[in-house]
């Protein structure tokens, strides 16, 4: 059996005593020793850091590169300034997601496009396939090392890490600094709803910033146990649940970010464009009670007769409630405040659909000055 | 007298009343409980039937009835804090109460001292 791959800071982990698991074929931690509900709680009230260096950074630079990648992605890249960073889809040929991912504009003819780490490789094949061969393609995840900070008092560490708040890149925006002396690639975007930076530096110094991060009283350690209950609270999608190679990015709710309309010329455009290609509906569900309805359950009619598929469920923390991302078919598309069911077992449990986020009060866009 | 399943249930039986919850170790394993199935009072309480389903954050439980008789109570206060199992698994986060317990239902069961030898083996 192959072993799996290790970050950076995966010592650090194991020492501050997180239970490891297996992760896209990583060796991960799932939760440090407070667990995940307090990890959760810690990240909405204060500010956590997450190791994220499995993910997976490519550049990609050359002469007209954002033209080509402007016909690759089905969001618009071309029109992207430098400092900017956009979320986007790679797409199959037949317009559904391989994976979801950030795409910044480092110069203007160099982007850097920030993966899932289960998808590395099937990405850069993707990737390369899609370009033409006089752009070149350089993987960098190897090298490179990230760490997520998120919490309402991340705008508070990053002041004690020298920042002027002034400086500080505005939302999806980005900016090339040193922290404490490292040389960082720091991002206004996160996974969490709440704000936050990414940290980007070369692998062989992400150790030290994530000792320099957690020396403040106010920052704990989260794995990937809250990385999941955080961003499903917000309603986020994550690869392979709300998003997958029989999923476009249509289906999965992303038309009005992608804004098609204004648009020619891209990777499986008559799919997208074409309404008749939805075949199912992103439907947002809070459950009345704690118990959890999860991945692979089913939204019903009340005599059980199935009308949809749950890609993410369980019990959210904050509102003390179950809640689901589930796709329901067309034909029996529900609007915000319809009541459903959903069935766990044998128990057939109500819940109403509701507009996302689940959760509301998240800081990831407030303003820091 | 207090004795555990392998499948890390205990039971504290006083008289013919049997206190029923999960262990630490079993707590440990689940990570924080969000949610508790808690058992009618007055239904009957069956030997490896399902007497009540335990969720965390990752994933649902059943946890099966080591013992027969009436469930005479069931602790509330895991409707509104299931955590309680966390913090305190062998005590104040007791899940049920049977009744009509006889001690010969217990003979296969575990001593404290034998499960615990068995979670040092797992």
């Amino acid at each position: 059996m192959e072993d799996l791959k290790v970050t950076p800071l995966h010592d650090k982990h194991v020492t501050l005593g997180a239970k490891m698991v297996p992760f896209g074929g990583w060796d991960m931690p799932v939760q440090y020793s407070d667990g995940i509900l307090a990890e959760h709680h810690h990240t909405r009230k204060n500010v956590s850091i997450f190791d994220t260096c499995h993910m997976g950074e490519f550049i990609v630079k050359g002469p007209n590169v954002a033209e080509a990648l402007d016909k690759a992605f089905p969001r618009a890249v071309a029109s992207q300034k430098n400092g900017v960073a956009r979320y986007n889809f790679l797409l199959s040929d037949k317009g559904t997601v391989m994976d979801d991912l950030l795409i910044y504009r480092m110069d203007d003819e160099e982007f850097m496009l920030v993966v899932n780490a289960g998808t590395i490789d099937s990405d850069a094949a993707r990737i390369k396939e899609l370009l033409p061969n006089t752009i070149e393609f350089i993987d960098k995840s190897n090298e490179t090392g990230k760490i997520d900070l998120q919490g309402p008092m991340a705008a508070k560490i990053m002041t004690k890490l020298g920042f002027d708040l002034a400086e500080l890149p505005k939302g999806y925006k980005w900016i090339r600094t040193t922290v404490k002396g490292i040389p960082t690639l720091l991002s206004r975007t996160g996974y969490t709803g709440e704000l936050g930076f990414e940290f980007y530096t070369d692998a062989d110094k992400i150790g030290e910033l994530w000792d320099h991060l957690l020396s403040f009283p106010e920052v704990k350690p989260a794995g990937l146990g809250a990385r999941d209950t955080l961003r499903l609270e917000v309603g986020y999608p994550l690869y392979g649940h709300e998003m997958d190679e029989d999923t476009t990015p249509v289906e999965a709710g992303f038309s009005p970010i992608m804004k098609l309309e204004n648009r020619q010329g891209f990777i499986a455009e008559q799919i997208l464009k074409d309404p008749a290609k939805v075949t199912k509906v992103l439907t947002s569900i809070v459950l009345e009670g704690r118990r959890a309805a999860r991945h692979g359950d089913k939204v019903v009619l009340e005599d059980g007769t199935e009308i949809g598929t749950i890609t993410s469920g369980m019990f959210s923390p904050l509102l003390a409630k179950a809640v689901v991302l589930s796709y329901v078919q067309p034909e029996h598309k529900l609007e915000v405040g319809d009541k459903t069911f959903l069935k766990v077992g044998k128990k057939i449990l109500p819940g109403i659909v509701v507009a996302p986020p689940f959760y509301k009060e998240g800081t990831v866009r407030m303003k820091i000055c | 007298m207090k004795k555990f399943t392998k499948e890390h249930e205990w039971v504290n039986l006083e008289g013919s009343e049997a206190a029923i919850g999960i262990t630490g170790y079993a707590a440990k394993e689940l990570g924080d409980i969000t949610f508790v199935e808690l058992p009618e009072v007055d239904d009957d309480a069956t030997i490896g039937e399902v007497l009540t389903v335990v969720e965390s954050v990752k994933a649902a439980t059943d946890v099966f009835s080591p013992v027969a008789g009436t469930i005479t109570a069931a602790n509330e206060e895991l409707e509104d804090n299931p955590q309680l199992i966390n913090e305190s698994p062998e005590d104040r986060g007791w899940i049920c109460k049977v009744n009509g317990v006889d001690e010969a239902q217990l003979a296969d069961l575990m001593s404290e001292a034998d499960y615990k030898a068995y979670i040092a083996s797992l």
